[in-house]
């Protein structure tokens, strides 16, 4: 199936992960792909690890992954960015939002803090950029997800327009002009290169 | 005709509405929950939320019986609970169409067990249908209709976790209007007595042969030949990775699994050299074409657990993908109370009793997790009271047992459980926590909150003088953001000899759009005790240097919860700026 793109948007339950899958669902379906998109709903969504997958291509059967599949990894957190590492093939492209949220076991003391995660996705050739200070830049702290799919857009072969329209019709009217700047700062800050691995 | 994405939640809904229904209700949970929130949004269906879903069942019935058709909806255990209405709607049969949507959660995602809903319907004795997809979701709902009418029987379209919130391609239609036809009493069909469901048995037996042959020939049913070598079987989503991970292999693709196509099978199975079947969770079409003679290859794919493409593939011999060396060691993220969430309060004070609590199903369960650990049992919705009363019947004195209990399970199957605590003698302990919602499955209205479905207001019962009614003497009202004030009315009530009832009532954390002023910690006061580390707030954080408590201002709500704890007073107002800093690091 080389000729369907897989793309896993993984974060914790709260930051937006479900609209961002949305609106690059939506790109996929104006460019004229079979798309699926996976997401869970629940339980996990009260502040704990979520993932949503967007397929698309000529013929998409499978809204699932596994292991070693996934060509674009857009990690809205560094935990849960190394946690889908081995999800992403050899050759496959990590943006990876340089925040870090700890989980409640490191909070309360129980566990330590894992060490050393931004040198090994480095060294596994991820491009970090800083959502949250760009999202405030934009004007909305909320609009970090759009800062993310902002950064994926430079890697995936869409139209800056197709994500513009989708994503003003995508989130609430009165933070259209926030997400649309949001979006044109993680997309400027993976410009020239800076995002390819 | 016009084509656009849709979840299979979505696409069930719009089938629904396509094919003309009237009514649709259920009871909320995940994942089939945003069928009736998407449904509702269509013109001419009255949507309801039921307080369980027996009584959605029960309600549907009345709806079908009066002619019109109706779709119920609940996830796969809620069947558990309307399981009476259907398996004897089976004999009676339907008026207008009745079809039950539900939903199994393979890997248990949001649900207590992975029961396979397809050992219902060949329990019930009733057709049901597998989409694969959303498209295939639209249209078996539609279909669904036709069979349930047309057969008179109701109906299961069974959908799975990764159906339900996977989003695909549908084609969307028109409305079927439908006229509704007078209402003539039937008591042959419809007075289930003994003499009556003695001749509605043998015409069931009857409507299941004429079924039997429909599924040999029904679309849902489908051949798909490719290569000879290998045949697979399959149905739902599995058929999905079937075609990722062997694109070259001929399948039959079942759509309606029960009653089971045997001839099809059998067809099948004599096309090609090697057989196999793919199905999720139970070995339903495995045992059914093992009964047939037909030798079935081994995969060793479980009957545990949700399948993927690679799965699929490795069980076929398919080599493993090239794999990045994974980063272990990770710490864990399970989900937890929101900050501000007013059950945590009352945990805090279970915590600190000592309690044996017998919980129940909604977010509260998470009072189970460090580090309050407050929860000692979670079965299924409305078992709280019942397993307080049996711990009680064996129990001894001096560990009390409270059973715990939200607004919309009690509302759900908790009152028998009380009424049952009342007329057997019990001096047990209960509490209600009354957030004002359905939480977990994303804030649902309920007979308690006193909103519809369709977000109208309606009489909202006031759970004290229904408490009183029942003859509970003792209801206490408390602020589960003061857990002074929780554990305290508490000891009193274990200490008793009388059944109570404590209420505590706050609106969930979510609902409140007004956020207080965040606290800090006044670090020079803080003792490290770790009274609030142990909240299991995602605001507060042990520093690791100092040891001493860190407040997070941007994720601090100024529920208070935390001020209350300290006994230091080292907790107060924050009049800093809500920078991004804080949890950011």
């Amino acid at each position: 199936m080389s000729d369907v793109t897989t793309v896993l948007l993984a974060g914790v339950g709260g930051q937006g992960t479900i609209l961002a899958g949305d609106v690059l669902a939506k790109v996929a379906v104006a460019a004229g792909h079979d798309v699926k998109l996976s997401e869970v709903h629940g339980m996990a969504q009260r502040g704990g690890s979520v993932d949503t997958v967007v397929r698309f291509g000529p013929q998409v059967f499978s809204s699932v992954v596994d292991p070693g599949t996934v060509d674009h990894l857009i990690a809205f957190e560094i935990i849960e960015a190394a946690r889908k590492l081995a999800f992403v093939k050899p050759s496959g492209r990590l943006v990876v939002n340089s925040r870090n949220i700890q989980p409640l076991p490191v909070l309360t003391g129980t566990l330590s803090p894992p060490v050393g995660l931004i040198a090994a996705l480095d060294y596994e050739r991820a491009v970090f950029l800083d959502a949250e200070e760009l999202a405030c830049e934009a004007g909305s702290p909320r609009s970090a997800n759009i800062v993310l799919m902002g950064a994926a857009s430079v890697g995936l072969p869409f139209d800056e327009e197709a994500w513009r329209e989708v994503i003003s019709a995508r989130v609430p009217p009165k933070t259209v002009d926030a997400n649309l700047k949001a979006f044109e700062l993680g997309r400027n800050a993976c410009e020239g290169g800076a995002c390819e691995a | 005709m016009s084509r656009t994405l849709m979840s299979g939640n979505e696409a069930v809904a719009r089938g629904a509405w396509e094919a003309g229904v009237v009514v649709g209700v259920g009871y909320p949970g995940t994942p089939s929950t945003e069928v009736l929130e998407n449904l509702v949004g269509y013109e001419g269906v009255n949507c309801q939320w039921a307080p369980n879903e027996k009584v959605a069942a029960e309600v549907a019935a009345g709806v079908s019986v009066a002619g019109a058709r109706v779709l119920v909806t609940m996830k796969h255990v809620g069947l558990n609970v309307a399981a009476d209405p259907l398996f004897t709607q089976a004999y009676a049969g339907v008026g207008g169409g009745l079809v039950y949507l539900v939903a199994d959660d393979p890997s248990m995602h949001s649900s207590q067990n992975e029961q396979d809903t397809r050992n219902y319907a060949a329990a019930a004795k009733v057709p049901i249908l597998e989409p694969s997809d959303s498209a295939e979701a639209l249209e078996f709902v539609k279909r669904a209709f036709e069979i349930s009418e047309h057969y008179d029987v109701p109906v299961i379209v069974r959908t799975t976790t990764r159906i339900s919130h996977s989003k695909s391609m549908v084609e969307v239609g028109e409305r079927e209007e439908r006229d509704i036809p007078e209402y003539h009493k039937d008591a042959g069909r419809f007075v289930m007595m003994p003499a009556n469901a003695r001749v509605r048995r043998v015409d069931l037996a009857r409507r299941l042969n004429e079924l039997e042959t429909c599924v040999e020939s029904c679309p849902e049913n489908r051949v798909e030949m490719r290569g000879t070598e290998l045949g697979v079987i399959t149905s739902g989503v599995a058929y999905q990775y079937v075609r990722e991970a062997l694109p070259d292999v001929s399948v039959l693709k079942l759509g309606m699994t029960f009653p089971f196509p045997e001839a099809l099978v059998g067809e099948f199975a004599a096309k090609v050299e090697r057989l196999a079947v793919v199905e999720e969770l139970d070995p339903y079409l495995m045992l059914r074409v093992k009964a047939l003679g037909i030798e079935v290859m081994e995969t060793g794919l479980p009957q545990i657990g949700e399948y993927s493409p690679g799965l699929v593939a490795a069980a076929f011999g398919a080599p493993e993908p090239e794999l990045r060396e994974p980063i272990t060691d990770l710490p864990p993220r399970p989900p937890l109370m929101c900050p501000g969430c007013p059950h945590r309060g009352v945990f805090y004070a279970l915590h600190r009793l000592k309690a044996v609590v017998t919980g129940d199903i909604g977010c509260y369960t998470l009072g189970a997790l460090p580090p309050l650990q407050a929860v000692d049992t979670c079965i299924c919705m409305g078992a709280s009271m019942g397993m307080a009363h049996g711990m009680e019947l064996i129990g001894s004195a001096e560990k009390p047992v409270v059973a715990v209990i939200g607004d919309s399970t009690f509302a759900h199957s908790g009152l028998t459980g009380l009424l049952n605590m009342v007329y057997n003698g019990s001096k047990g302990t209960v509490m209600i926590l009354d957030n004002r919602t359905t939480a977990m499955t994303g804030h649902q209205g309920n007979p308690v909150s006193g909103v519809t479905l369709a977000g109208d207001p309606a009489p909202a019962v006031d759970l004290e003088a229904l408490v009183r009614a029942m003859g509970v003497s003792s209801v206490r009202m408390v602020n589960p953001h003061d857990p002074g004030e929780v554990y305290h009315v508490l000891k009193e009530e274990v200490a008793a000899e009388h059944l109570s009832v404590i209420v505590a009532k706050a609106p969930c954390a979510l609902l409140v759009r007004e956020k207080a002023d965040p606290f800090a910690v006044d670090e020079d006061a803080c003792v490290k005790c770790g009274r609030c580390i142990n909240l299991g707030c995602p605001a507060i954080s042990k520093d690791p240097q100092t040891s001493r408590a860190v407040i997070d201002a941007t994720i601090c709500v100024g529920c208070g919860l935390c001020v209350k704890v300290c006994k230091s007073d080292a907790i107060v107002p924050s009049g800093a700026a809500c920078d991004i800093g804080g949890r950011w690091s």
